[in-house]
């Protein structure tokens, strides 16, 4: 009898807890007053101690968003159009003014993000890997803020040193070192938080719940 | 009960995850082969997995991300194949009218070269 109630109060404690973690709820009126179709992706600014932070972060970040709705524009393609063009960094690709962007690349909005933390701290037998962005979504017609917030996400390696996240790319270990690039891993699961319901992006036209949300 | 809560839980956890609107094979694998591990993952092996891709979501009738189609015309461009590079660009056009700027441009730009 006992346990049994032990066992409800802790469904009741999961429970809660499933549903605070949505509960924060963010003010999407500019956002709803310029719904965009096609969000272009910049490479991210990276203030991070890694140097391989941007295009380890960047190569995660369109399936979230696509998966919510919405057009994204080819990132890497992006990237190597604008180098062409006499932008080689991100600091440089995130001065383009939207009027030029409106006209060269035809997007509804920018995400312009800025990489906080991306990387993995060795300890004796463990290791932990933060990834931290802060994005804003801008309306490039009007350049109107529509979201602004900070994806993240940490994950500690047990005793092994062999460090998680099996759910890697799939071209799978032959290809990419898992150990040398964890925060690429990790940046996967700190993107899920765009699609965080009321604190992250709204749905977009390519997905069902377009407008119900 | 038990099985009970455990259905409610598996619920609760379902009700979040949508299943995927696109069949995304080796894309975002590809996406960082282009930055981070390109001398294990060469051009010519990634057209290949791309390619792969392709049959697999034809086959199951699945559509291919935004952006896919570009990508890999531009892997083709990379790779000297300015003719198949300008249908996959076109491809991305009617696929996603959202590209269409954007595609011009570097159908422009392949004419051009």
């Amino acid at each position: 009898m006992k346990t049994q109630f032990l066992r409800i109060s802790l469904l009741g404690a999961v429970v809660a807890l499933l549903f605070t973690g949505c509960a924060t709820h963010y003010d999407y009126t500019n956002y709803r007053a310029h719904p965009p179709r096609s969000i272009l992706v910049l490479p991210p600014l990276n203030e991070s101690t890694d140097v391989g932070g941007t295009y380890g972060y960047l190569t995660t970040v369109t399936k979230p968003i696509a998966e919510l709705g919405y057009y994204v524009y080819p990132v890497a393609v992006v990237d190597s159009f604008y180098k062409e063009n006499g932008m080689p960094t991100a600091g440089e690709m995130h001065q383009a003014p939207l009027d030029k962007i409106r006209e060269i690349i035809g997007a509804d909005a920018v995400l312009y993000v800025t990489l906080k933390q991306y990387g993995t701290v060795y300890k004796l037998i463990t290791s932990s890997t933060s990834v931290t962005a802060k994005a804003r979504l801008v309306d490039v017609r009007t350049g109107t803020l529509l979201w602004e917030g900070t994806v993240q996400a940490h994950e500690n390696s047990g005793g092994t040193g062999n460090i998680i996240g099996d759910a890697i790319v799939a071209i799978g270990t032959q290809v990419v070192n898992k150990s040398t690039d964890h925060a690429h891993v990790v940046s996967h699961k700190a993107n899920e938080q765009f699609a965080m319901q009321n604190s992250g992006f709204l749905f977009g036209p390519y997905n069902p719940k377009f407008g119900k949300d | 009960m038990r099985a009970g809560s455990l259905l409610i839980l598996l619920l609760l956890l379902t009700a979040c995850a949508s299943p995927s609107i696109y069949s995304w094979g080796h894309y975002e694998g590809v996406l960082y082969a282009t930055y981070k591990v390109s001398d294990k993952l060469p051009p010519e092996r990634q057209v290949a997995l791309m390619e792969e891709d392709f049959q697999k979501a034809h086959a199951q009738n699945q559509p291919l991300p935004p952006g896919w189609h570009a990508h890999l015309g531009f892997l083709y461009y990379k790779l000297g194949k300015p003719d198949q590079a300008r249908q996959e660009f076109t491809t991305e056009k009617t696929q996603f009218p959202e590209s269409v700027v954007f595609m011009d441009r570097l159908l422009v730009s392949l004419d051009k070269k």
